[in-house]
């Protein structure tokens, strides 16, 4: 099963979440988290993975054969991102705008285009106790989240985990698109502030796009007001679990501590989300054969 | 010679749209035969690339010389692959630009 963690607003506890459903989880079932974050990855601060591989994100953007060009123009034509110009004979090529889809290179009559890999990110691998980790690094500079994104879910595939868990980037656009696609269940994380009520709103539109069953955690519960609530009840959306606001608990965060270690009342509130999420995805590891 | 100015309406009383890639209309001016005309910028509101594409734009219309507020780093070197010489004026007219160009009061960005 995969369950993403995803917020719209930034800085709402989504790494909190994640990691902390992983510790739950991680004597009962074989978990893995994705640190799909690619621009600001954290989780590995509060899991502290060993990391065993870290290998090379690339992606092909289009070089020309002067030679065998004659200056058509159907690359720049077909190029969806602007990413080509022909001035004359010369074909001028923005590698920062190619999203490395090979268009060019495919409807180029001449054959004078070819493709060169370009470095654009790393994933890194590795355990945490039992946990196993992986994220996605963008290279700095680099604009293209998606495909290092894709290469952290590609590579997760591999394993045999019962559950993955992935960390996604805040807002609503194309990196959390990547991140959440094909996922079986989503958490989003909320705050009861008007910029956590509107972003989740935003979310929600995503997840209900993506055909994603959903539920929402709201943190810092006992602060604000009680729109989240209200928006959550108009519209029928499963409030998961509500962690109150608690200096302590900041303070851990703060120093890279794991909540439901140090708090077992939070350790209670982390069991509950994953039955909640388990009835809500349909999902039994008993009837899996995960647990028996 | 051939001069763009980047404008925020169609006349040579529009006023300077200060944007490269994202201006209303190009007004293009025949500066030999005393014409001008205006040309929509239909990649202004595209996602990215939008300055790359008008510096394409203005290569196929034959322009020698770019007036604009200022132009980001992509548009500047499509630009200069073009050949297109490029000044900057902060605001004014585009006959006002056209003037300042002529009397050699603009920076070259």
């Amino acid at each position: 099963m995969i369950i993403t963690v995803a917020s719209g607003k930034g800085g709402t506890g989504k790494t909190t979440v994640a990691v902390n459903l992983a510790l739950t989880l991680e004597n009962i079932l074989s978990v893995q988290i994705l640190d799909c974050d690619v621009e600001e990855q954290n989780a590995h601060l509060f899991l502290n993975p060993e990391f065993r591989y870290s290998d090379i994100v690339t992606l092909p953007v289009p070089a020309v054969d002067q030679g065998k060009c004659v200056g058509c123009g159907k690359c720049s034509e077909i190029c969806a991102f602007n990413a080509i110009i022909v001035l004359g004979n010369k074909v001028v090529i923005f590698s920062e705008l190619c999203h490395g889809c090979g268009g060019c290179s495919r409807f180029c009559p001449e054959e004078a285009i070819y493709e060169n890999p370009k470095e654009i990110g790393v994933i890194e691998g590795g355990l945490a106790g039992k946990i196993a980790f992986i994220q996605g690094r963008l290279k700095i500079g680099n604009p293209l989240a998606p495909p290092v994104i894709n290469a952290v879910k590609k590579r997760g595939k591999t394993s045999q985990a019962d559950v993955t868990i992935i960390d996604a980037p805040p807002g609503t656009s194309c990196p959390v698109v990547a991140s959440l696609k094909d996922s079986d269940f989503c958490i989003l994380v909320t705050e009861p502030t008007p910029f956590g009520l509107n972003d989740l709103i935003l979310a929600v539109d995503v997840a209900r796009q993506l055909q994603i069953p959903f539920g929402v955690v709201i943190n810092r519960a006992d602060l604000g007001n009680k729109d989240i609530l209200n928006y959550c009840k108009g519209e029928e959306i499963p409030i998961l679990t509500q962690i109150p606001f608690d200096r302590r608990y900041a303070a851990c965060y703060a120093r890279g501590g794991r909540l439901i270690e140090e708090f077992p009342e939070l350790k209670e509130a982390f069991k509950g989300l994953w039955k909640r999420i388990c009835a809500l995805a349909k999902y039994d590891p008993i009837d899996e054969g995960i647990i028996h | 010679m051939k001069l763009a100015v980047t404008a925020q309406g169609k006349d040579l009383d529009a006023a300077l749209d200060p944007r490269f890639g994202r201006c209303q209309y190009f007004i293009i001016i025949d500066l030999d035969a005393g014409e001008h005309e205006a040309v929509v910028n239909k990649y202004s509101t595209e996602a990215g690339g939008a300055g790359v594409q008008c510096a394409q734009l203005l290569a196929d219309y034959g322009i020698d010389v770019l007036v604009t507020g200022k132009v980001g780093p992509k548009a500047a070197r499509a630009l200069e692959e073009a050949g297109i010489e490029v000044y900057t004026m902060a605001s004014g007219t585009v006959r006002e630009a056209t003037e300042a160009y002529r009397e050699g009061k603009l920076a070259k960005a």
